[in-house]
């Protein structure tokens, strides 16, 4: 199981072990780390699931997650990405994944 | 010590007023009565990738065990709540006996409403609505080849979308004249209808069932146009009622869901009522109105949440909502009382803008998240854009 780690906006970072194929977003939740809404669950119609990456071994932005980053609560950088459109794998073992100072 | 805050129904509003309440920094006691047996958990996923995919119950809670530890929430499962006794402020709790709150949070949601047709019983005529019936529909499509699915409304047509994909034979049977009626614009539906069909789904406009077929297991039904459609499966989609029970036996108005006033609170001050089971005066046309969306359930949680914090703000979020049918529709707004649509796309993806007096209601949008989000972006401000901003 892969571990990836979380670095909240005042700069904690939290290691969290994933589930194969699981989301970044559900990660987070399921390691009870703070600073993750998701209120459509991961349906990539919310756009409170948002994070920033920069790595690049993540696969890029789809269309659909392109559009709906224009919907987040604190502005899009180059590096924002929805989390529940992430799946964590071996291939993103130790993935560095920020978040925002806000989901709302 | 304060009785705290007692919250009737575990889904997603009751665990989002929860989670406000403590994130808003609420320091007494705060119990979520459940009647299911599963921590609180998302619903959307069980008609669309739970019925495809493999994963357990677990997969769709909003959060771990240690969530609710941490924050002082305590979860009272597989726990009904029977009675409000408003006079000495206590809830009669089965298993459990009485439990005394200084505020109380009706949360309990909606249940799909049942056909009322011989036959309706038989084991494989199934509805959805819980995570256990998910699992149950799940296992059932499984052995089933063909399915007939009574609704055509968003449950239905996401069940007939999930059911075509594991390779059954699927028929829609849907009594209005087009699918999604009461909810989308006509070109919505045109859309959906041609879509569903595109993918092998047979649609039945205009027509109700008179019968199930079959004594032990259903076999099939019987349509008002009095044709027999055979059928292994049969999941009824016909709409859900408001669960209002306990509030009218505690003297709340009710009329078709539990009426709140801007702040969610019922006709008892220190009773509110949010998600489903509410009816509230929106801020967004239409009067007094109740929602089946988890945007609505968490904001009104949130805002309920905010009341009892004595920070009180009316309640005015823009709706919006969501279907995933395998084609991706998102609404922003309510657009059920437009006089007049603009459609802007083309036939992949399209966005049907909603006007009521010659200002924006709401937009329909299909396979354009842009869209929505602008959408809602406008809806929130407070000048509303006007019919004539919009080229056809
Ligand atoms: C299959 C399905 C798919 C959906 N898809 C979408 C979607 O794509 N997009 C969208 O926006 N919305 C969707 N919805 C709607 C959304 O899930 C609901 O609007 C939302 O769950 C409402 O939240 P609620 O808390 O008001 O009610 P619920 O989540 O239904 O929770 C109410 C809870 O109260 C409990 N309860 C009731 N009475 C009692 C009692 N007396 N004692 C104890 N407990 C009680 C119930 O058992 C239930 O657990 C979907 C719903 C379903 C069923
Ligand atoms: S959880 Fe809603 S967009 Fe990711």
């Amino acid at each position: 199981m892969p571990e990836i780690i979380f670095i909240q906006a005042d700069g904690t970072r939290r290691p969290a072990t994933a589930q194969d194929g699981e989301s970044v977003m559900r990660a987070a939740l399921s390691n009870d780390v703070e600073g993750i809404v998701a209120e459509c669950g991961g349906a990539a119609a919310c756009a409170t699931c948002h994070v920033f990456v920069d790595d690049p071994r993540v696969p890029p932005v789809t269309p659909i997650e392109d559009e709906m980053l224009e919907a987040t609560a604190v502005p899009r950088e180059p590096g924002s990405r929805l989390g529940c459109q992430i799946f964590v794998s071996r291939e993103l073992e130790g993935l560095e994944v920020r978040l925002p100072e806000t989901q709302l | 010590m304060s009785a705290g805050v007692v919250v009737l129904g575990a889904g997603q509003a009751g665990f989002q007023l929860a989670a406000s309440l403590r994130e808003g920094g609420y320091a007494d006691p705060i119990t979520l009565v459940g009647e299911e047996a599963e921590p609180p958990y998302q619903r959307p996923p069980l008609s669309k990738v739970f019925l495809k995919g493999g994963d357990g119950p677990e997969s769709l809670s909003f959060r771990p065990p240690s969530f609710f530890e941490r924050h002082g929430i305590a979860l009272r499962l597989a726990t009904r709540a029977m009675r409000i006794d408003r006079e000495a402020a206590r809830v009669l709790t089965e298993p459990g006996g009485w439990l005394s709150y200084d505020r109380l949070v009706l949360a309990t949601g909606a249940r799909n409403r049942p056909l009322a047709l011989p036959g309706a019983a038989l084991e494989n005529v199934v509805a959805l609505r819980g995570a256990e019936d998910g699992l149950a529909l799940r296992a059932a499509l499984a052995r089933s080849r063909r399915v007939v699915i009574i609704g055509g409304g968003f449950l239905g047509l996401e069940v007939a979308s999930s059911a075509r994909a594991v390779g059954a034979e699927v028929t829609v049977i849907e009594a209005g004249e087009r699918l999604m009626g009461r909810a989308v614009s006509p070109a919505v539906s045109r859309h959906f209808l041609e879509y569903h069909r595109s993918r092998g789904v047979v649609v039945e406009l205009g027509q109700t069932i008179s019968a199930i077929l079959g004594e032990a297991r259903a076999e099939g039904v019987t349509t008002t146009e009095d044709r027999d459609i055979p059928a292994d499966l049969i999941v009824v989609a016909v709409g859900v009622v408001p669960n209002t029970e306990l509030a009218e036996a505690a003297g709340l108005a009710v009329d078709r869901g539990i009426i709140v006033d801007h702040a969610l609170r019922t006709s008892h001050p220190r009773i509110h009522a949010i998600g489903d089971c509410a009816r509230f005066p929106s801020a967004h046309g239409g009067g007094l109105t109740r929602l089946e969306s988890v945007q609505n359930a968490v904001d009104q949680a949130r805002c309920a949440a905010a009341d009892i914090l004595g920070k009180p703000q009316p309640y005015e979020a823009v709706p919006w909502f969501w279907s995933d049918q395998g084609e991706r529709l998102q609404i922003a707004g309510l657009t059920a009382d437009a006089e007049e649509t603009v459609t802007q796309g083309g036939p992949e993806a399209f966005s049907v803008y909603c006007f009521r007096n010659g200002v924006l209601i709401g937009a329909e949008s299909v396979n354009r998240p842009a869209d929505h989000v602008k959408a809602r972006r406008m809806l929130a401000g407070g000048e509303r854009p006007q019919r004539a901003a919009f080229a056809s």
